[in-house]
């Protein structure tokens, strides 16, 4: 053990206190805090409550938006929708994989939650349809057809639908194309997913019990619909919506500063494309120096040279102690 | 006003005999007994300079978060979609909700209020350090509160949060759209991250003292005076 002398820094060390002490009933003052605490609570809770908006449900935005569903479908069966695309952890395309300088993380970590959106958000929702002749059919087609054959249908059945219309009574109309079976088959999942028979354990493959809505958000997430009844609530990215929830609620206010990056460059501009990984990890290195404070020259010394100190401390430095 | 000379809190001596002295349950014990002597770790008096309303935003963070967790428990008592289903459980999740804003409001106070007054001087850097960590961790709490509530903003906040979370690969491990594993980190694992990190916290205080006030007392060293340090 060896002993070395430093110089006493105001902004790193503090002398022992010798000077009065006052009674402190820590018990009271905990339980005092304790009481109104409850009260105030009690209070906030009768007076505002908290928001429930139901959950979308794949039958509630089927029957709601049968074309933007239609219009979804088609790109999880043709693989250009977002999560068809994105990549880690769900699949291994790179459509939305982002990186830091050269480095991607998420490829790093790889593919965890396999999601194969052709196949599991149409093909096999459709496979487990025994009773409809019409779409057992088309499937067959579809399933012996070549590649490039379903490509072209897919592509097909795209123009097509982005000018599909409802009729009154609620029938998708689809205008004419040379594309195959797949009109049967978005049409069958449509009438599957209107139903009810295509939510969550059916996306999910559950046999019964499940507790990973991973594909079913992720589909839903794909559609227009999600992403409209955000925006009607005020949540979106650009309107400092992440750290909300519906309704007037506080929601996270403390994610301000995580939220504030997306509304500024370049984050929106140069970095918008890996605009999430590099938000990520400048609260990393913010958060590292929030918690190392203690230690950084200059930093440190922000207390002293404010002077908040001088009102918090005030008795003493009036000299009343 | 009383004067008492903290340092002589020391508690009185474990005497025991021979045979037991070895054992590692009493040096365990006379090692805690020493660092934290009962008069220090729930103390009847405080340095006179402890007189500010500042100083009562830590006690009214932990009985925020004391609201947190028995609003929490009666939510896990019928099951997380009970809530949606009864008025009582709708009041008990929006008291649950409050408490959770008014932890985080007291706890930033909290934390600004003790970065103002350089609170880490004095070897208190680990107290400081793991008051940011449970700020960071209470935070996870919220969140994954937030995806597990199995309605539409848990829908549009995991669809929104999944993103940042896979741009660093945490999302292989940390899956925001799996409301199983959300719930159990929000009601099990992450709690028991807040509350210990709460109590070492608040060892921490009890074991080193409030801060003294800047530049006090006013027999502090100088500039060019020295303090001993060991290694």
């Amino acid at each position: 053990m060896s002993t070395r002398t430093k110089k006493f820094n105001l902004d790193r060390d503090a002398a022992p206190w010798k000077g009065g002490y006052r009674p402190y009933d820590i018990a009271k003052e905990l339980t005092v805090c304790f009481i109104a605490v409850t009260i105030l609570v009690v209070l906030l809770a009768v007076a505002f409550g908290s928001p429930d908006d139901k959950a979308i449900s794949i039958k509630g935005w089927s029957n709601s938006s049968q074309v933007d569903f239609a219009q979804t479908a088609i790109t999880e069966l043709d693989g250009t929708s977002a999560s068809a695309q994105y990549g880690p952890p769900y699949n291994t395309n790179s459509g939305s994989t982002q990186k830091i300088g050269p480095i991607s993380l998420e490829k790093i970590a790889g593919v965890h939650h396999a999601v194969n959106p052709p196949y599991d958000f149409v093909l096999y929702p459709l496979s487990t349809q025994t009773g409809v002749p019409a779409l057992k059919a088309a499937l067959a087609t579809f399933n012996a057809a070549s590649p490039k054959q379903q490509a072209a249908w897919e592509a097909a059945y795209e123009t097509a639908v982005a000018k599909a219309t409802v009729t009154p009574s609620g029938t998708l109309v689809v205008p004419a194309g040379n594309y195959g079976p797949v009109g049967v088959m978005i049409a069958g999942l449509t009438n599957m997913a209107r139903s009810g028979a295509l939510d969550a354990a059916m996306l999910n493959h559950a046999p019964f019990y499940t507790s990973d809505y991973t594909r079913s958000l992720l589909f839903l997430a794909d559609g227009g619909y999600l992403a409209a009844q955000g925006d009607a609530h005020h949540l979106t990215g650009d309107q400092w919506g992440m750290m909300n929830e519906t309704g007037s609620f506080p929601g996270q206010p403390w994610l301000w500063l995580y939220t504030f990056w997306y509304q500024i460059p370049p984050f929106t501009t140069s970095w918008a494309a890996n605009a999430d990984a590099m938000v990520m990890v400048l609260m990393v290195l913010l958060t590292l120096g929030l918690a190392l404070v203690p230690f950084i020259p200059g930093v440190r010394s922000i207390p002293r040279w404010t002077r908040v100190y001088k009102i918090i401390w005030r008795d003493y430095y009036k000299g009343r102690l | 006003m009383t004067t008492i000379e903290e340092k002589g809190a020391v508690a009185e001596v474990d005497e025991v005999d021979e045979e037991v002295a070895g054992q590692w349950t009493v040096k365990i014990r006379r090692f805690l007994v020493a660092k934290l002597p009962p008069e220090r770790l729930i103390p009847d008096r405080q340095p006179a300079y402890m007189a500010s309303w500042i100083y009562i935003f830590g006690a009214l963070t932990i009985a925020a978060l004391t609201c947190v967790i028995l609003s929490g428990s009666l939510l896990a008592i019928e099951g997380p979609a009970w809530w949606h289903l009864s008025g009582l459980g709708l009041f008990v999740n929006s008291l649950h909700l409050w408490s959770v804003e008014l932890f985080f409001f007291f706890m930033v106070i909290h934390l600004w209020g003790k970065f103002f007054m350089a609170a880490w001087r004095g070897n208190r850097q680990l107290t400081w350090i793991t008051g940011v960590v449970t700020f960071l961790v209470s935070v996870g709490a919220a969140l994954t509160g937030y995806v597990s509530q199995t309605n539409f903003d848990s829908q549009w906040i995991s669809t929104q949060a999944k993103d940042g979370m896979n741009s660093l690969g945490i999302g292989a491990y940390f899956n925001v759209l799996n409301f199983g594993q959300m719930l159990m980190w929000h009601i099990y694992l992450l709690p028991i991250g807040v509350v210990a990190l709460t109590g070492l916290h608040v060892l921490m205080v009890r074991t080193k003292g409030i801060v003294t006030p800047i530049g006090a007392p006013d027999d502090a060293p100088a500039e060019d005076a020295t303090t001993a340090e060991a290694h």
